[in-house]
């Protein structure tokens, strides 16, 4: 099967800075694929070149199958949300729904029909006579949205799309975007620095560190098997663990990652395991994180709320499986 | 809110920008009155008599009527240069990045910081060098000068306000270079270029500096007032014309003055 976007040793270099370097990608026909990684890595560069916006440097890129380099932005079946909404003030919603119908000639009775069957489906039905100036920011993200979908592209990119959102808005919008998707079939290319909203929505996940990608695979990999340190402290904040420790539990000399949750946090007097300190105490609600101190190794362990919290420089012991216990690809 | 607004200005300060007022605007009523005096030789204060026959007299001269039809030409076709060359060349500033960006905006707006007399001595020596005789269009090419600049400064703000992002969306959504340019960037600065081709008309109408040393012959309406001044026969003639000066030049300021504060509030609700 062909993928929706496939890149081949993409890179995209400013001068010196390297956006994007030498990327391998193949996201698959119908697939919710998100590009998770920190501000400056390289993830709105990455939907600019799928987009038609940047050409790469060097490498290939090909959309179902066809090579994109060289074809304007105007003539790819991919359609972007951008991150401020990008709608047009001088247009009245249902204009703006209508615009991408309008430039390809499609007459006014049949393009209003489907602007208006495209608010229906982002749940803004009877807005079209207002102006982008008197929606607020959700409605104005899912008029973008309806503005891309109208196209029936076969790609939509979305640029960090709940990024202005306050997080009850989010966290709706993130259900309504996940059921969207599986309704509509098409494929989604989501970027976000947000990596519970990158696990939660995604099929896979790619995780861009300096322009490289650090990372594929589906949430369970990325949080569960991290394939690097820099994977393992951005997704969800594991224990990172150095070689010579993780040579005492498996017998071999690299790096590993332990999440939080697998750790048991003992009295002293419960015979083996890491002797450690209580540092501090963070309560978060549905769970408590500690903080601990093993030897000048610095642990942090999740422990449900109603648990019986030792004292602060208590002495500890943790306790976890051994297959819990992640090895990382990179050598000690 | 503004503190300042519920306290009363003092009564000096009112009397102060009353006179102010006067002192700006009663030359300009003075005007007004002396067209319709009976005197017409001086201009004698109170007039002796007041009539209306003058408006009939002005407007059987065909001096005057020549004058105005070449005014309005000139307004009118440097206006319209202004407008083709001063969006593109906004476009170019605020669009792209090059070498020299900044130099360039400096170049286009220093005509207008520049005295008119060093632009009109600076054309009227470039065209006896390269022996183009003066006619209608070197009148339009000095006039254009400036022109050029109001219309620049006008698009080149509305530029900077219409987000980058919008017109990739348009092309994102389908529309190609010339279809995003009829059905997003034209409508987003159509009242800017409005307003800059009005207050370039209006100043090209009015000018006399620049004019005195790019024609020849011809005389503009401004500069056949200046003619009419020094002759001691049907003086009021000038004061209709003038009358008519005014309300030709005010209208499009006053109407480029609301479109631009109008334009204002549309470009910044769309964010
Ligand atoms: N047009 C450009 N010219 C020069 N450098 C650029 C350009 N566009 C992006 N860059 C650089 O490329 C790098 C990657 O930028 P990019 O916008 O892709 O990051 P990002 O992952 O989307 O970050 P964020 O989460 O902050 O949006 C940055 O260092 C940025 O400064
Ligand atoms: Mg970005």
């Amino acid at each position: 099967m062909t993928s929706a976007v496939s890149f081949q040793k993409v890179s995209r270099h400013f001068g010196k800075v390297k956006a994007v370097d030498a990327v391998d990608l193949d996201v698959a026909p119908g697939e919710f694929f998100a590009m998770l990684g920190p501000s400056g890595s390289g993830k709105t560069t990455c939907l600019r070149l799928i987009a038609g916006f940047e050409q790469p440097t060097a490498g290939s890129i090909s959309i179902f199958g066809e090579r994109a380099e060289g074809v304007p932005p105007y003539r790819r079946n991919v359609n972007t949300v951008f991150q401020d909404y990008a709608l047009f003030p001088h247009l009245n919603i249902l204009d703006n729904v209508a615009y991408g119908l309008m430039v390809k000639g499609i007459g006014k009775a049949e393009r209003h029909k489907a602007a208006e069957e495209a608010l229906a489906l982002v749940r803004l039905p009877g807005f079209g006579g207002r102006r982008p100036s008197q929606l607020s920011g959700g409605q104005r993200q899912r008029v973008a949205l309806a503005r891309a979908l109208v196209n029936q592209p076969k790609v939509l990119l979305l640029d960090e799309p709940l990024g202005a959102l306050d997080l009850k808005l989010r966290e709706n919008m993130q259900e309504e975007l996940k059921a969207l998707q599986k309704a509509l079939g098409i494929t989604f290319i989501f970027v976000t620095h947000d990596q519970g909203e990158a696990l939660s929505m995604a099929d896979r996940v790619a995780v861009f560190n300096d322009g490289k990608i650090m990372q594929v695979g589906t949430p369970q990999d990325i949080y569960e098997r991290p394939s690097t340190r820099f994977v393992a402290d951005f997704v969800g904040s594991s224990n990172v663990l150095p070689p010579d420790f993780v040579q005492r539990y498996s017998g071999q000399h690299r790096w590993g990652s332990l999440r939080p949750e697998a750790i048991r946090v003992g009295k002293a007097t419960r015979g083996d395991g890491v002797s450690a300190r209580l540092v501090s105490a963070n309560y978060l609600g549905a769970t408590t994180r500690l903080a601990l101190d093993a030897d000048g190794l610095r642990l942090h362990a999740v422990v449900p709320a109603g648990t019986k919290l030792p004292e602060e420089g208590e002495a500890l012991v943790l306790t976890f499986n051994r297959d819990q216990l992640h090895l990382m690809d990179e050598a000690g | 809110m503004r503190s300042d607004r519920s306290q009363k200005s003092p009564l000096g300060l009112k009397i102060a920008a009353g006179l102010g007022l006067v002192f700006l605007h009663a030359p300009i009523l003075l005007i007004f009155v002396y067209a319709f005096t009976t005197e017409e030789k001086s201009y004698q204060w109170p007039p002796p008599g007041l009539t209306t026959q003058w408006f009939a007299v002005t407007w059987n001269r065909p001096d005057v009527w020549e004058a105005l039809s070449l005014s309005v030409r000139v307004a009118a076709i440097s206006t319209a240069i202004a407008i083709v060359l001063g969006t593109l060349c906004a476009a170019a500033v605020s669009r792209s990045k090059f070498f020299g960006r900044e130099t360039i905006s400096l170049l286009v707006i220093l005509p207008i910081a520049l005295p008119g007399i060093i632009t009109g001595i600076a054309l009227r020596s470039a065209f006896a060098l390269t022996e183009i005789p003066f006619s209608f269009w070197t009148i339009i090419l000095g006039h254009a000068t400036f022109c050029v600049v109001v219309v620049y400064n006008n698009a080149v703000a509305r530029f900077r306000r219409t987000s980058g992002s919008m017109i990739e969306a348009s092309m994102d959504l389908g529309a190609d270079g010339f279809q995003t340019f009829r059905h997003v960037v034209l409508p987003n600065i159509a009242t800017a270029l409005l307003a800059g081709g009005m207050l370039a008309f209006a100043l090209s109408f009015d000018e006399v500096i620049v004019t005195t040393f790019t024609a020849g012959q011809q005389q503009t309406l401004p500069i056949w007032m200046l003619e009419e001044l020094i002759r001691p026969r049907q003086r009021p003639v000038t004061n209709v014309v003038a009358m008519v000066v005014v309300l030709v030049t005010l209208l499009p300021i006053l109407l480029a003055y609301y479109l631009t504060r109008d334009g204002d509030q549309i470009a910044g609700s769309g964010k």
